[in-house]
């Protein structure tokens, strides 16, 4: 059971989502208690995972009992591993979240087929984050990106058919870019699983230069549309903000991290740190200036935004810049800011789409005048907006300090201070704009009647709660995510 | 918008007595993909390809009544449950997910072997099955005819715009 549990955390969910599609129809029901067992038990066998690749290094097992190169290798190291336990423990947690949600805003016959659709988008995202070679990873992304353009086409408005095609349009760019790379790495190295390739690329690095240049640009340009990197995301406001909001709440904590945990897992562990560092400087050069540009103009625009999904649609165009800015650094500390803030952004984000997903459960729109009184009539709802809010802005004690702490650092090791300034300007931006809420939640006129009059059902408190607190864990007990990231940020740049 | 069927009797004739043998075919192709050209998906278009040839020449309805929405429905998750499942009772078993070899009844030679085989005609099986139910619901969906989709559904009641 225990050596078998890499394979078990993506098929269980898979079996899951399967059983309810076929089943669905005569046992509506039971989909939501399945699909949170599912997810229950994927959350439990991550953090299993994530624990014996702290203490092993790294965990391995081989698909069918094949070896390296000839199978498909589930490879788990640091890295992933953080990343596999963050999208399995808010899949669980969301699921948790929905089922409220999930009655109010998907047709009744719908229901069981919208239960196996986010069991198909976990299982896709835990494959992405799970595997060892690159044609697997292409397919889970395949799986993962599909259902998400199923997921923001099945809101409630057209507009949500309308903010799906688009999505479908531009991910399916990026995954033709992603399959274009892969192709041509295979053609220069003749291998697929990831820690071959590395083996082999410096001796095609001599043989075919071009092609293998090639590859890392079609991949990066992919990757960089997946995960709504700045000038590319012209995607994602709409297709969160059309989203239902179970859907929203599941896709902003996880759907753009796991495209840029792929991007350092190309970057660092397929075509190697001497590679990006030594032979492509400008393309890391490139994303740093992409990163620095989405942290700005992210919040920028989150500031104008008086739909709350849309103003959070923006502000994860800002928080991606975090995550990327660590890669394009190549820097221990700034990798170790970014790595933890996976961990960091999936708890803030997703404590405040839970929040925004109440207020439109119980007053029927997202709109920003309807926080107003939130503090007085769900209290424990409000706390949680509170604490998510600073960690998004940087609170000390809560996550989000770390991460910036950490990112801040690196820029003064690698000379490139002027990067402080935007992530002042980041952070600055981000609490002028989550401050336009908090002052609604907190300080609205006493007269005004409110437009939540009630706290959220209990299963929905639960996770939301849960999502507020990991930020002051996150930020309190700082060593736990820092201590894991920044092993595996040495271990992705190969020091020791 | 597709006609009812095809004037020519010639043509209804020829395809529907060709039905069996497209799916026979399919059926070969199946069973050989382990050791020659085919294989699950092959077959599963081949053999979804016989409702498409009846749909085409006896008219959408009579086509799709040979496979009814709730079973090409039920086909697709079906073959997906099989294929897992195969690889589940491996697991289960004691080997890895997917090692077909600790299907094996006795511990010989032989019987691994055996079970190796018979390992992956059960998962072609399933993505054939998979396929074949996802190529009929392809094709009858795009091509439903134009007065199926202008049956007027019950009006929506209105409601107040939830995201305005």
């Amino acid at each position: 059971m225990d050596a078998s549990l890499p394979a078990l955390v993506v098929v269980v969910p898979m079996l899951a989502a399967i059983l309810t599609a076929l089943a669905g129809r005569w046992w509506r029901r039971h989909a939501w208690p399945v699909a949170l067992l599912a997810t229950a038990f994927a959350a439990a066998g991550s953090l299993r995972i994530l624990w014996r690749a702290v203490h092993e290094g790294v965990v391995l097992y081989r698909m069918g009992g094949w070896p390296v190169p000839t199978g498909i290798p589930y490879r788990i190291d640091l890295l992933n591993g953080i990343v596999l336990a963050m999208v399995a423990c808010v899949s669980f947690l969301s699921v948790l979240w929905m089922r409220e949600s999930v009655k109010r805003e998907i047709r009744q016959a719908g229901q069981a087929s919208y239960y196996a659709v986010v069991l198909l988008f976990t299982t896709g995202f835990l494959g992405i984050t799970i595997t060892g070679d690159v044609f697997n990873l292409y397919v889970f992304l395949e799986i993962a990106s599909i259902t998400s353009y199923v997921l923001v086409a099945m809101g409630r408005r057209r507009e949500g058919l309308f903010a799906g095609y688009q999505y479908l349009i531009l991910g399916s760019i990026g995954a033709t870019f992603v399959l274009i790379g892969i192709g041509h790495l295979y053609m220069a190295t003749g291998s697929l699983a990831m820690t071959d390739i590395a083996a082999r690329l410096s001796g095609a690095l001599v043989d075919h230069p071009s092609v293998v240049h090639t590859s890392f640009a079609f991949i990066t340009v992919g990757l960089a549309i997946k995960m709504a990197l700045f000038p590319l995301h012209s995607w994602q406001p709409g297709a969160y903000t059309y989203a239902p909001s179970s859907a929203s709440l599941l896709m902003a904590a996880t759907a753009t991290k796991v495209a840029a945990y792929a991007f350092y897992r190309f970057a660092f562990t397929v075509f190697g740190t001497h590679y990006v560092t030594a032979r492509l400087p400008q393309v890391m050069d490139g994303i740093m200036v992409m990163a620095a540009a989405a942290m700005v103009v992210g919040p920028l625009f989150a500031v104008r935004q008086d739909n709350l999904k849309r103003m959070l649609a923006y502000s994860s165009v800002g928080q991606i810049g975090y995550v990327v800015l660590g890669a394009a650094l190549v820097n221990a500390s700034a990798m170790t800011g970014s790595i933890a803030h996976f961990w960091n952004h999936a708890a803030s984000k997703g404590a405040l789409f839970a929040v925004v997903g109440i207020v439109v459960l119980r007053s029927g729109s997202p709109h920003i005048d309807n926080l107003r009184g939130l503090g007085r009539r769900a209290p424990w709802t409000a706390a949680a907006m509170t604490v998510a809010a600073l960690s998004l802005v940087g609170v000390p004690l809560t996550g989000g300090f770390v991460t910036k702490y950490y990112l801040a650092l690196g820029t003064l090791e690698t000379g490139r201070g002027v990067l402080l300034a935007f992530i002042l300007l980041s952070s600055l931006l981000t609490a002028v704009y989550m401050w336009r809420c908090l002052q609604r939640v907190w300080f609205a006129d006493p007269d005004l009647e409110p437009a939540v009059t009630r706290e959220a059902p209990w299963t929905m408190r639960v996770a939301t709660l849960t999502f507020g607190a990991a930020c002051l864990v996150f930020g309190v007990f700082a060593w736990i995510p820092v201590d894991i990231a920044s092993a595996a940020a040495r271990a992705l740049l190969g020091e020791n | 918008m597709m006609r009812p069927h095809t004037e020519s009797l010639v043509v209804r004739f020829i395809a529907r007595r060709s039905v069996p043998f497209i799916q026979l075919f399919a059926l070969y192709v199946v069973a050989h993909g382990e050791d020659g050209p085919g294989g699950g998906f092959q077959g599963g278009v081949i053999f979804a390809s016989a409702f498409i040839l009846l749909a085409l020449t006896e008219g959408w309805g009579r086509g799709r009544s040979r496979m009814p929405e709730p079973v090409s429905d039920a086909l697709m998750p079906a073959g997906a449950l099989l294929y897992a499942g195969i690889g589940l009772v491996a697991l289960l078993l004691g080997g890895g997910f997917l090692q077909y070899a600790s299907l094996a009844v006795g511990g010989d030679q032989h019987a691994q072997h055996l079970a190796h085989h018979f390992g992956l005609i059960g998962i072609e099986v399933g993505v054939t099955i998979t396929v074949a139910g996802s190529m009929v619901t392809l094709f009858f969906e795009m091509a439903r005819p134009k007065h199926f989709l202008n049956v007027p559904r019950r009006r929506r009641r209105h409601r107040p715009d939830p995201d305005a």
